[in-house]
C-alpha cells in the first residue's frame, strides 16, 4: 500500500525519461554541426500526411527543418490559426478548404503570394483571385454504394439526386449531419447546388419521408451504417468520397482485384483545399518555398496515397489504384465561396428544421 | 489559505485565464442580440434536454452503481480484482471505440439483432435512441459511484450497523437510519460528478443518441468548430458554466452539514457466509460482468477477425481469425511522417497519465486538506474547484491558444507547442475527481485523532503519516486511478493540442477510423484493444498493490 505511490512516481519519470526527446529538445538541437540551420512551422489539420521522403526531400534541399501543428479537424484548425493570429505559432497555413475559405479570408490571416506554379494550376481552382489561399488538392463527395448489395438485390443503382426520392430506395442511404460533419455540409452543398434555395429543402423534406439515416459523422456512416465497409450496416449508400472506393482496395484486409464500393457521380460536390503564408512569419522566402514545393510535381503526386484527395497539378500522375478505382465528378456542383459563407448557418439551421426536427 | 493557493493558482492559469480570455472575446454586447429571435426558445430547449437526460442518467448511474459498491466495499469473492478493473475500463475509452462495442451487439447488424431475425422476432432498435445515451452514461460513469462510494462504504465501521441490529432493527431500517446517512457525502459526491459528466456529455450524445439529441456541449461544439460562430458558442459557454456553478454552491452547502466523522476501521471485507449472500455476490457480478464485458467485447473480437465477405456474393461468411491488424499497426506502410509506432503511442498515453496522477495528486492534496475543514473560505472556494468538469472542452480549447500561444509569466517559449499542456489540461479536469475523493474520505477522520497525535508529541508531518494517510490511502488509491483514466481517455484537449509526434493513444484510433478499408478498421479495433489492455493492466497494478499492502 504504501509503495504504490512512489512506484508509480518512478515509473512515469522513467517513462518521461525515455520517451524520445525531452520537450524542449525540438527546439535545440544537440549537435549543432550538421543540424538545419532553419526551421518552419507549417499548421494543418488531422488529415494531413506526407511521406517521409518527400519531406525529408524539402528539408534537404533547403537545409531546414520543417515542424507539422496538427490542430484538430478543419475547423478546428482554423479556428486555432485564427485566434493566435496575433503571434502566430506557424508559418504556413494548410488545409483550409472552400467551405471555410471566406472566413480565413475576413480574418484575414494570409499574405498574398503569387507562386510561379500557379501557372500550371488549372484556373477552376484558382478561387482567390489575389492569392492569399493557393488550391492544393481536391476531392469529391459522392455518395458511394456498395456494388454488391445492388447485384444481390437486382436493383438498378440510382443514377441521380432524383432517382433518391424513388420509393424503391427507401431507407437505404445514410448521410451525415451537415451541422457536425463536413462531407455532410458538403453534400447539403450539392443538394443546394442542384435545387437552389429554397427548393433544396423540398428535395431533403422528400428524402426524409423516404426514409434517408443522418448520423453525426463520417466514421459513423461509413464504419457503422454502410453495408459495404467492416461494420457491415444496414444501408447501402452512403455520403463518403469520390476516392474512398480506392481506399477499400489500398487498405483491404486481402488483396482484391476490384472495389466493393463506386460513386455515383451525380449530385458530388467539389472540395478544394488550400494553402496560405500567415500574415506576420518571420521566414517569409521559406515559407514561400515551401508552398512552391506543395504546388510541385514530387508533392502532388504523393496527395493521392497519402491524403486521398487529387492533386491539382495536373502534371501529377495518379496512382493505379486511383485511376482503376476512382473517379472523380464530370460535372461537380460548387458554390460561390462567399455566398458559402453568407448562408452557412442559415442553410445548416432550416435543414436541422426540415429533416430533424 | 496557503495549502489552497497552489491549486488555486494551478486553476486560475490553466483554467480561469484561458477562459476568460476566450470569454471576453466572444462575449460584447453585440453578442447579446442572438438571445433573441429563434436563438431564445432553441437554447430553452437545449437547456430543457440537457437537464433531463443528465438527471435521468445520474438516477439510473446510482441505482446501478450503489449496489455494486456496496458488494466491493464488503465483500472478498472470487475474481473482485479482476471485475474491478473491469469497471475501471470504460471510463477511459474513446466514444467512437465504445459506440462500436455497442454497435456491434446492439446496432441495426449487431449480435443482438442477427440473433432476433433468426428466430423472425422483430429488430430491436437501440442506436439512436434515447435509452441508448442512459445506456451509455451508465456504462461509462458507474465506476464513479462504485469508487467514491465504495471507498467512503468500505471506510465505515459495520459495528455500527451491528450494534442497530443487536438493538432491534431491521436491515432494512440499518440501512436507512444508519448507513445511508453516514454514506450521504459520498453519495452526493458521486452524484455531483457523474452529473456534471452527464451534463457536458458530448461524444455519446452525438454517436449512440444521433442528431436528433442536442446537449448545451454538442450546441457549443457546432457553433465554435462548424460555424465558427465564436460569440455564440461563448454564450453557450457561459450558460453551462453558470449551470455548472450553481450545482456545485449547491452541492458544497449541503455537504459540509452533512459530513459525520466517524471511526474508521482497518479491515472491513468478509467473505460470504449465507446463500442469501452467495447469490447476491453471484447475480451482481454476472449483471456486472454482462454490461461491462459484453460491449467491450466486441472490440477484441473485433480486432483478431475479418469481417469482409467473399466479393460478389452475399452470403455471409464466417468470420476468419487473422492477426494481421495488429502486425500491421507496426508497420508504416505508407511511408507517412506522421507514423508513430502503437508502443510509442501506448508511452506518451501513460507519460501524460503518470504526470496527470502526480499533478493533479500534489495540487489536490493540500487543497483537500484545506477544505475539508468547514468554514467560510471552504465554502466559496469548494464550488470553484468543481468548474473544471463542467467547462466546455472546446472552449477551454480554444481558450488555450489564446492565453499559451506566448510566453507567460515563468515559461520561456509558447506553451502552447510544448507537449507538457496536455497533462497539465487533464490536471485541470482531474482535480475535482482528487479532490472530491480526498475529501470525502478526510471528512471521516475525526479531528480528535489528529488533536491527541500532535498532544503526544507528533509533529505535523507525522501526524500525517501515521494519522491521515492509512485512512485516506483508499481513497488516495481511487483519486489516482481517476486521474488516470481521465487523462488516458481524454481526447478533446489531446485533438487539439497534441503534437503529432506525440500522439496518445485515442488520438491514433482516430487516425485509423478517419479512412475507409478494412485494414483502417481492423486497426483501429487492435488499438483500442491495446489500450484496453494497457489501461486494464495499469488500474489492475494500482490496486492489486494498494490489496497486497492490505493483507
Amino acid at each position: 500500500m504504501k509503495h504504490f505511490l512512489p512506484i508509480l512516481f518512478l515509473f512515469s519519470v522513467l517513462l518521461a525519461a525515455c520517451s524520445p526527446a525531452a520537450p524542449t529538445d525540438a527546439s535545440y538541437p544537440s549537435y549543432p554541426s550538421s543540424a538545419p540551420s532553419r526551421a518552419l512551422t507549417v499548421m494543418t489539420h488531422d488529415s494531413f500526411s506526407s511521406s517521409e521522403d518527400v519531406i525529408a526531400q524539402f528539408e534537404q534541399e533547403n537545409n531546414v527543418k520543417l515542424t507539422f501543428l496538427k490542430s484538430g479537424d478543419t475547423g478546428a484548425a482554423l479556428n486555432k490559426a485564427i485566434l493566435s493570429r496575433e503571434a502566430p505559432l506557424a508559418d504556413v497555413f494548410f488545409g483550409v478548404d472552400n467551405t471555410f475559405l471566406s472566413r480565413a479570408l475576413q480574418a484575414d490571416i494570409f499574405e498574398p503570394y503569387n507562386s510561379p506554379l500557379l501557372a500550371q494550376i488549372p484556373a477552376e481552382f484558382k478561387i482567390d483571385p489575389q492569392n492569399r489561399a493557393l488550391p492544393v488538392d481536391f476531392g469529391d463527395v459522392c455518395i458511394n454504394y456498395d456494388k454488391a448489395w445492388f447485384v444481390g438485390k437486382n436493383l438498378p443503382v440510382p443514377a441521380s439526386l432524383d432517382d433518391l426520392l424513388d420509393p424503391e430506395y427507401n431507407g437505404l442511404l445514410v448521410v451525415e449531419n451537415p451541422a457536425t460533419s463536413s462531407p455532410g455540409l458538403a453534400f447539403l452543398l450539392a443538394t443546394i447546388a442542384k435545387y437552389g434555395d429554397p427548393g433544396y429543402l423540398d428535395f431533403w423534406k422528400v428524402l426524409r419521408a423516404n426514409g434517408v439515416v443522418v448520423v453525426d459523422g463520417w466514421e459513423t456512416a461509413y464504419y457503422a451504417n454502410f453495408s459495404a465497409s467492416s461494420g457491415q450496416g444496414p444501408q447501402p449508400m452512403v455520403v463518403s468520397y469520390a476516392s474512398s472506393p480506392a481506399a477499400e482496395v489500398i487498405f483491404a484486409s486481402q488483396p482484391l482485384t476490384e472495389s466493393p464500393t463506386a460513386s455515383i457521380l451525380d449530385g458530388c460536390f467539389r472540395q478544394v483545399e488550400f494553402v496560405g503564408i500567415l500574415k506576420g512569419t518571420p521566414n517569409r522566402d521559406l515559407a514561400e518555398k515551401f508552398v512552391d514545393f506543395m504546388l510541385s510535381v514530387p508533392f502532388q503526386q504523393d496527395v493521392p496515397l497519402q491524403m486521398f484527395v487529387y492533386p491539382v497539378n495536373p502534371a501529377a500522375q495518379l496512382p493505379n489504384e486511383f485511376i482503376q478505382h476512382a473517379q472523380t465528378a464530370p460535372i461537380p456542383a460548387s458554390l460561390p465561396v462567399e455566398q458559402i459563407a453568407a448562408n452557412r448557418e442559415k442553410w445548416i439551421e432550416a435543414w436541422t428544421q426540415a429533416v430533424l426536427r | 489559505m496557503k495549502r489552497l493557493l497552489p491549486a488555486l493558482l494551478f486553476l486560475g492559469i490553466f483554467f480561469f485565464l484561458p477562459l476568460a480570455r476566450i470569454l471576453t472575446l466572444g462575449l460584447n454586447p453585440g453578442s447579446f442580440v442572438i438571445l433573441g429571435g429563434s436563438f431564445a426558445p432553441r437554447l430553452f430547449e437545449v437547456l430543457r434536454f440537457t437537464f433531463f437526460q443528465a438527471f435521468a442518467s445520474t438516477l439510473l448511474t446510482l441505482i446501478v452503481g450503489l449496489p455494486l459498491a456496496f458488494l466491493f466495499a464488503r465483500y472478498d469473492f472470487p475474481l473482485k480484482p479482476a471485475l474491478r478493473t473491469l469497471t475501471a475500463i470504460p471510463f477511459m475509452l474513446p466514444t467512437v471505440v465504445v459506440a462500436a462495442g455497442f454497435n456491434a451487439l446492439l446496432g441495426p447488424r449487431g449480435w443482438l439483432n442477427l440473433g432476433l431475425a433468426s428466430l423472425d422476432l422483430p429488430p430491436v432498435q437501440f442506436v439512436g435512441t434515447f435509452q441508448a445515451i442512459l445506456v451509455a452514461h451508465v456504462f461509462y460513469n458507474t465506476i464513479i459511484v462504485i469508487r467514491v462510494v465504495g471507498a467512503a462504504w468500505a471506510s465505515l465501521d459495520p459495528r455500527l450497523g451491528q450494534a442497530a441490529r443487536s438493538l432491534g432493527a431491521s436491515p432494512a431500517q440499518v440501512f436507512l437510519r444508519v448507513t445511508l446517512p453516514l454514506l450521504r457525502p459520498s453519495i452526493f459526491a458521486a452524484s455531483l460528478l457523474v452529473f456534471l459528466f452527464d451534463f457536458t456529455s458530448y461524444g455519446v450524445i452525438l454517436l449512440l443518441g444521433g442528431p436528433k439529441f442536442s446537449t448545451l456541449e454538442v450546441e457549443i461544439y457546432i457553433q465554435a468548430m462548424h460555424m465558427l460562430n465564436l460569440p455564440a458558442a461563448a454564450l453557450l459557454s457561459l450558460v453551462q458554466l453558470l449551470c455548472t456553478l450553481a450545482f456545485s454552491v449547491l452541492y458544497s452547502r449541503y455537504v459540509t452539514r452533512l459530513a459525520a466523522p466517524v471511526k474508521p476501521v482497518e479491515q472491513t471485507l468478509k467473505r460470504p457466509r449465507t446463500l442469501a449472500e452467495h447469490l447476491f455476490i453471484f447475480s451482481l457480478s454476472s449483471f456486472l460482468f454482462l454490461f461491462f464485458f459484453l460491449p467491450l467485447l466486441a472490440l477484441p473480437i473485433r480486432s483478431v477477425s475479418r469481417l469482409e465477405p467473399e466479393r460478389g456474393q452475399r452470403v455471409q461468411v464466417g468470420p476468419a481469425l487473422t492477426t494481421d491488424y495488429y502486425t500491421e499497426v507496426f508497420v508504416n506502410r505508407r511511408g507517412s511522417i506522421f507514423y508513430v509506432p502503437p508502443i510509442e503511442a501506448a508511452r506518451n498515453s501513460l507519460v501524460y497519465a503518470g504526470l496527470t496522477v502526480a499533478f493533479s495528486l500534489a495540487l489536490g492534496f493540500p487543497a483537500a486538506l484545506a477544505l475539508s475543514r468547514p468554514g467560510r473560505l471552504a465554502r466559496w472556494v469548494d464550488p470553484l474547484l468543481m468548474l473544471p468538469l463542467g467547462a466546455s472542452a472546446v472552449t477551454l480549447g480554444l481558450g488555450y491558444i489564446l492565453t499559451f500561444n506566448r510566453p507567460l509569466l515563468i515559461f520561456s517559449s509558447s506553451l502552447l507547442t510544448s507537449p507538457l499542456l496536455i497533462p497539465l489540461a487533464h490536471a485541470t479536469i482531474a482535480l475535482p475527481f482528487v479532490v472530491r475523493n480526498l475529501q470525502a474520505a478526510l471528512a471521516t477522520i475525526p479531528n480528535r485523532y489528529r488533536e491527541a497525535a500532535t498532544v503526544l508529541g507528533a509533529n505535523p508531518f507525522q501526524v500525517w503519516l501515521h494519522v491521515d494517510w492509512p485512512i485516506l490511502s483508499r481513497a488516495v488509491v481511487s483519486a489516482s486511478a481517476f486521474a488516470f483514466t481521465v487523462s488516458l481517455g481524454e481526447f478533446g484537449a489531446a485533438s487539439l493540442l497534441a503534437r503529432p509526434e506525440y500522439p496518445t493513444l485515442p488520438t491514433a484510433i482516430f487516425r485509423f477510423l478517419s479512412q475507409p478499408g478494412g485494414l483502417n478498421y481492423g486497426q483501429a479495433m487492435a488499438m483500442a484493444t491495446l489500450l484496453m489492455l494497457l489501461t486494464g493492466l495499469f488500474i489492475w497494478l494500482i490496486e492489486h498493490e494498494r490489496v497486497a499492502g492490505e493483507l
